[in-house]
């Protein structure tokens, strides 16, 4: 097989999960647990291995030659729009399939583990390899309107999987958030897509790369904003973040591989794919950057204050992907794809570790009601230590060259603004997530209830109401775990020491620390160690990307970052040295007084809009359906009826409910007329 | 063309086995059903066969059937089948067999239940296939006798206020029509000599012997009929009357193909007889279309009734459609016709899950409900996937047909695309919405003890959502029947209104195209 016909076979790559998943939505109740999440991990692996094979084709080929489109057949033609099944391999899809399939191995089979005796196991697994299909579909399509399509497959599967729990009140409503939100940013995809039909009469990216150049400035500038309001909907940035946090209701591996690793990530791809209509436009461009930037910034604020350890990344999640705008915003996209890279996989080991601390505290996600897990979780807490420092931006862990990567090209681009507000999110990166380590790993014990619940007098009642004990009961399926800023520590109902999880959840999560370790290398910033970016160049090509002026203008920004980074650190660490006091007091959050507030609540912007839907837009379509339908158009409907029955009186008698003979009537006309009919043809 | 006249077989067979049914002792009405049941898989294997004839690359009639019938009068028996037809024809084969056997549960009165059932099924058949105005008309009001007694033999509580209000509002929109027709049949005859109401000869008459005054007046005589059937804002509130009021398989029907009898019409008569009118009043109507679709979904989300929700949700789907044929641009036209193929099965799929529920429970109150995904997984399956289908997400026809008809309309209408955009994310709201309140949860009391699906309901429904699957990720077969006939209505609509700017994007390429008038 030559190189080409390996990259022909690119389709493979999302059959293979496909079949998984189709087998399993039919069958998955007889194959049982664990087969069931030992198949779709196959799928995932075996998807994996065809990613790798596909990677080396393409290093096999010239670099200007790497880009190879394979049509399965004709989607949708309509006028002169033909749409293919088809899927083109570059350097850009095929480094997102490895990601992807490989990541996405790793949590499949953490999954494996923490799903164990679910009673809707197989299903899970069928979900989590549709969802796997469809996010391989996104990246590896060869137009738009198959990327939407996985686009909007992602949304299906996020929707089914964060709603998995429906017997929770709170995970139904997160998943239909979620789904609503993604389609406010949707609409702006469709409409961009609409845009660019009318402006190169095709969607295939191919046509896209050849002829955008051609394109008005206004044009590009329409189409690169709607597609950007696609992506601040898929990647949860500022103004439609607000279904990501609440998505945390679905089962931990699914924040893991969809809300942090993968899907969210989709939005900073559609730039890079798209990136020859934002190269057309500065001011497209400075709206991504400026975006970015103040996600990073205002998400990092709301992670400092947060009591659930899963909100704590939530936050932190779409910080980083603000990062990840950030960096495309100013022309460094290959950057931002190396930024993806790294932050899937310490961001993965994040997420998956606080399942297996919330797997081992049964079921708590309380940070407050913490303290000490290290003694009882030692390859976890390790690895989360570790991925602590690689997310922070220390050296030499891969998160460190990433960011700084993201910063210098700010401050070459000349983007000062953008490079402060980004160095501000990274004092509060450092910050939030030292936090986060210090109360679930190490301080006091403080998750025993009767051990530390000690009412305390000078806690606001207003503000922190007094910790209320709970008493001794099953975990109740239908309460979420889920802790909000404000509410009083909740401690673990079941009785017992916190334990570490099984073999299957604590490999994953060392595997994927250690590349964010040593995930750096995959792009160092030296001449001829930036594989990635090398490795992308044909994909970029033609942009100009910031470069630093000089080495030691780079080295200089390098320090800074990282002391800004320290500072975080070793405040927090203080801060939080010895635990918490008392469970229901939150130091930092009470040195921030009415800020810490502000930030608790994430800025009010959620409660805004729930307050508005839930007022008077309700109100309105209220007014709609009961009164302008039913009493304005049905009643003048009515009403013309009626006075049409008035006008007459033997009209009047046939609108009383004999319609039946007005029916007959009718019946015994078409019988006359049949008769009729039959004798003229008898003549003819 | 075709030896065989498969059209009349198609409109005769239901007919036919109407009669047969009434032959039968009512005693018996496993033997009414059992009939009712082959003939309508008779019909369905007529249309098939139809389908599978069907000639692509031709934009005119096929299967054409000319029979003298009152030389007199001009009427005659013409029948034809094109591009705009074919899948409504096919359409309304598919639903009835499978209404009929969604209704396996109605005892009461089941001879006269088939019997009404088929007569409804060869009346909207002939609708479709019938070139003859008065033909037309003749089962355009037919169609209404059985459809009145459905409701009003077999609905729910309010059955016969819903029954009577469906048969005066349609009937008053049809007065007009029938007007309008025997007015330009008229002036056909005072301007070349002959009477006719032949539709082909009408169609290539217009433009030349109609000032534009009374061709508007005539547009709209005929849209009056057209608009409340399909219906168009603000003409739908007789749908959720009805939708509630019907048996189940009055409103797999009703939503299905009666509906699209409206839509229908418009493709049809509305911009092929009236060129003018149409360009001049499209913004008027485009505007309904939209308000219809933003409106529908908003109030659609209020319901308190499940069935009033998937009523109102028509409304909004109707909007689509209307949309796309009011752009008259080949994508909107594609997308209109592709949405009237697909939206029979998303619908019909919603109302059949609807139905199953109302068996069980005996309300459709959304409040009484919860948690049936725990209960009864299948049903919810079949319901979600409906859902999603319905929604216009990629991968099901609801997009394909969606996608084409927006595209359509903002290439040459741009914000009347953009806002009609936002019922994707209105459509969305509503859906979920109910879907949270019926399914997830933890279900109580009788909810808990609900059955899941059996074998029959499943057979009613999954070959519903697997072929809108199938022409959602390969419409090709579908668009390649529909689009030489929209290019064909398109290009004589250019010639005769003399537009000949169209969007680069949605330019002209009639080769290969053959039969166009």
């Amino acid at each position: 097989m030559t190189s080409r016909d390996i990259l022909d076979l690119a389709w493979l790559v999302p059959l293979l999960p496909l079949t998984g998943a189709v087998v399993l939505l039919f069958a998955g109740k007889r194959i049982g647990e664990p087969k069931a999440g030992w198949l779709a991990t196959a799928m995932m692996g075996l998807a994996f291995v065809w990613s790798v094979v596909m990677f080396i084709a393409l290093l096999s080929l010239p670099g200007e030659e790497r880009t190879h489109v394979s049509n399965v057949f004709t989607w949708l033609s309509a006028g002169n729009l033909k749409v293919h099944l088809g899927f083109l391999a570059d350097p850009l899809s095929v480094t997102w399939i490895l990601l992807v399939t490989g990541v996405g191995s790793l949590i499949h089979l953490y999954a494996v583990g923490y799903m164990k005796g679910d009673e809707r196991y197989s299903r899970f697994f069928a979900y989590f390899n549709l969802f796997a299909t469809a996010m391989l579909v996104l990246v590896l399509s060869s137009s738009f309107l198959l990327t939407f399509l996985g686009w909007e497959g992602v949304g299906l599967c996020s929707y089914l999987l964060v709603g998995f729990w429906f017997e929770r009140p709170r995970a139904s409503s997160a998943s239909l958030k979620a789904f609503v939100t993604n389609r406010v940013g949707d609409f702006g995809f469709m409409i961009a897509i609409f845009f660019i039909v009318g402006a190169l009469g095709s969607l295939d990216y191919t046509q896209m790369s050849a002829h955008a150049g051609g394109i008005s400035k206004g044009t590009a500038t329409a189409i690169a904003l709607l597609l950007f309001v696609g992506c601040v909907g898929k990647s949860a940035q500022i103004g439609l973040h607000v279904w990501l946090p609440d998505a945390m209701e679905g089962p931990t591996p699914v924040s893991a591989l969809i809300h942090a690793a993968t899907m969210v990530t989709a939005g900073v791809f559609l730039v890079c794919r798209a990136h020859p209509f934002f190269e057309r436009s500065d001011i497209a461009l400075d709206v991504v950057a400026i975006v970015g930037a103040l996600t990073a910034l205002l998400a990092g604020t709301v992670a400092l204050v947060q009591p659930d350890i899963k909100r704590v990344l939530a936050y932190s999640t779409i910080s980083q992907l603000g990062y990840m705008f950030l960096a495309v915003g100013v022309r460094a996209y290959s950057i931002a794809v190396f930024f993806v890279l790294v932050h899937a996989f310490y961001k993965a080991a994040l997420f998956l570790g606080s399942g297996t601390v919330i797997y081992g505290t049964h079921e708590n996600q309380d940070i407050r009601t913490m303290g000490g897990l290290r003694r009882f979780m030692p390859f976890t807490s390790m690895a989360f230590v570790v991925a602590t420092l690689a997310i922070a931006g220390i050296p030499p862990l891969a998160g460190f060259w990433a960011k700084d990567d993201v910063l210098s090209s700010a401050f070459f681009g000349q983007e000062y603004g953008v490079y402060v507000i980004g160095l501000a999110a990274a004092l509060l990166t450092a910050s939030y997530m030292t936090r986060e380590v210090m109360l679930v790993f190490y301080g006091n014990e403080r998750f025993h209830a009767t051990a530390s619940a000690v009412p305390d007098a000078d806690v606001d009642a207003a503000e922190e109401p007094v910790a209320v004990v709970p008493e001794k009961h099953d975990v109740d399926p239908t309460v979420s775990p889920t802790v909000d800023y404000g509410t009083p520590p909740t401690w673990p109902v079941h009785e017992g020491e916190p334990h570490e999880g099984n073999g299957l959840m604590v490999m994953p999560v060392v595997i994927l620390a250690a590349l964010g370790v040593i995930g750096g290398v995959l792009d160092l910033p030296f001449t001829r160690l930036e594989f990635l970016g090398h490795f992308l160049e044909p994909v970029f090509g033609g942009v100009e990307s910031p470069h630093a002026s000089s080495f030691w203008s780079a080295f200089g920004l390098d320090v800074l970052a990282v002391v800004v980074a320290g500072i975080g650190i070793v405040f927090t660490y203080a801060m939080f040295r010895r635990g918490l006091e008392d469970p229901a007091v939150d130091p930092l959050d009470r040195r921030l007084g009415p800020l810490g507030r502000l930030f608790g609540h994430a800025w009010y912007y959620d409660e805004a809009i729930a307050a508005a839907v839930g007022g008077p837009i309700r109100r309105g379509a209220q007014w709609l359906a009961e009164v302008l339908d039913q009493k304005v158009i049905d009643g003048a409907v009515n009403g013309i009826a009626r006075g049409v029955g008035a006008a007459g009186t033997g009209m009047r008698r046939l609108q009383t409910g004999l319609v039946r003979q007005y029916a007959l009537g009718i019946a015994a006309g078409m019988a006359a007329l049949l008769i009729w009919a039959l004798w003229r043809v008898g003549v003819a | 063309m075709g030896g065989y006249p498969i059209l009349t077989a198609i409109v005769v067979a239901p007919i036919l086995g109407a009669l047969l049914v009434l032959l039968t002792p009512a005693r018996r009405p496993e033997l009414a059903r059992a009939i009712g049941l082959m003939v309508s898989m008779a019909t369905l294997g007529f249309a098939l066969l139809l389908l599978w004839k069907f000639r692509t690359n031709f934009g005119g009639f096929q299967y054409l059937e000319h029979n003298r019938w009152f030389d007199s009068l001009g009427v005659g028996y013409i029948v034809g089948v094109d591009g705009f037809s074919l899948f409504m024809v096919v359409a309304t084969a598919l639903l009835f067999p499978i209404g009929l056997l969604a209704s396996a549960k109605i005892e009461h009165r089941a001879k006269a239940y088939v019997f009404w059932f088929l007569l409804l099924e060869g009346a909207i058949l002939g609708i479709f296939l019938s070139l003859d105005l008065i033909g037309f008309f003749i089962f355009w009001e037919a169609m209404l006798v059985p459809m009145y007694f459905l409701i009003a033999g077999w609905g729910s509580a309010n059955r016969k206020y819903a029954a009577t209000k469906f048969f005066i509002y349609t009937a008053a929109g049809s007065a007009f029509l029938l007007a309008a027709m025997l007015v330009l049949a008229f002036l056909h005859q005072s301007d070349t000599g002959t009477l006719t109401f032949d539709y082909r000869v009408l169609a290539a008459w217009t433009t030349g012997g109609m000032s534009t005054t009374t061709e508007y007046w005539l547009f709209f005589g005929f849209m009056a009929a057209f608009a409340v059937k399909a219906p168009l804002f603000p003409f739908h509130t007789w749908l959720p009357d009805v939708h509630t009021e019907a048996p189940t398989a009055g409103s797999v029907v009703l939503a299905g193909v009666i509906l699209k009898m409206g839509a229908y019409g418009v493709l049809r008569f509305g911009f092929e007889l009236f060129p003018r009118a149409s360009a001049h009043f499209a913004p008027l109507f485009l505007t309904l279309a939209v308000i219809g679709i933003v409106y529908g979904s908003i109030v659609a989300a209020m319901q308190k009734d499940a069935k009033r929700v998937i009523a109102y949700s028509s409304v909004a789907h109707m909007g689509f459609i209307l949309l796309g044929i009011f752009s008259i641009t080949i994508f909107g036209l594609d997308g209109a016709t592709f949405t009237m193929v697909s939206h029979p099965l998303t619908t019909g799929a919603l109302f059949l899950v609807i139905g199953m529920l109302y068996e069980r429970r005996h309300t459709r109150q959304i409040d009484q409900f919860g948690g049936i995904w725990k209960s009864a997984p299948k049903l919810t399956a079949m319901f979600l996937v409906a859902m999603f289908a319905g929604i216009g997400l990629p991968a099901f026809s609801g997009f394909v047909g969606e996608f084409l008809a927006l595209l359509g309309t903002f290439a040459v209408h741009r914000w009347w695309g953009i806002v009609a955009t936002t019922g994707v994310i209105l459509g969305a709201v509503y859906m979920l919405w109910m879907f949270q309140r019926v399914f997830t949860g933890v279900p109580e009391g009788e909810n808990a003890e609900m059955a899941d699906a059996n074998g029959r309901e499943m057979l009613v429904v999954v070959p519903l959502l697997a072929l809108s699957l199938f022409i959602g990720l390969y419409p090709k077969p579908v668009l390649d029947r529909i689009e030489p006939t929209v290019k064909c209505a398109v290009r004589s609509f250019e010639i005769r209104t003399q537009t000949m700017q169209r969007p680069a994007s949605d330019r002209m390429d009639l080769s290969g195209v053959k039969g166009c008038r």
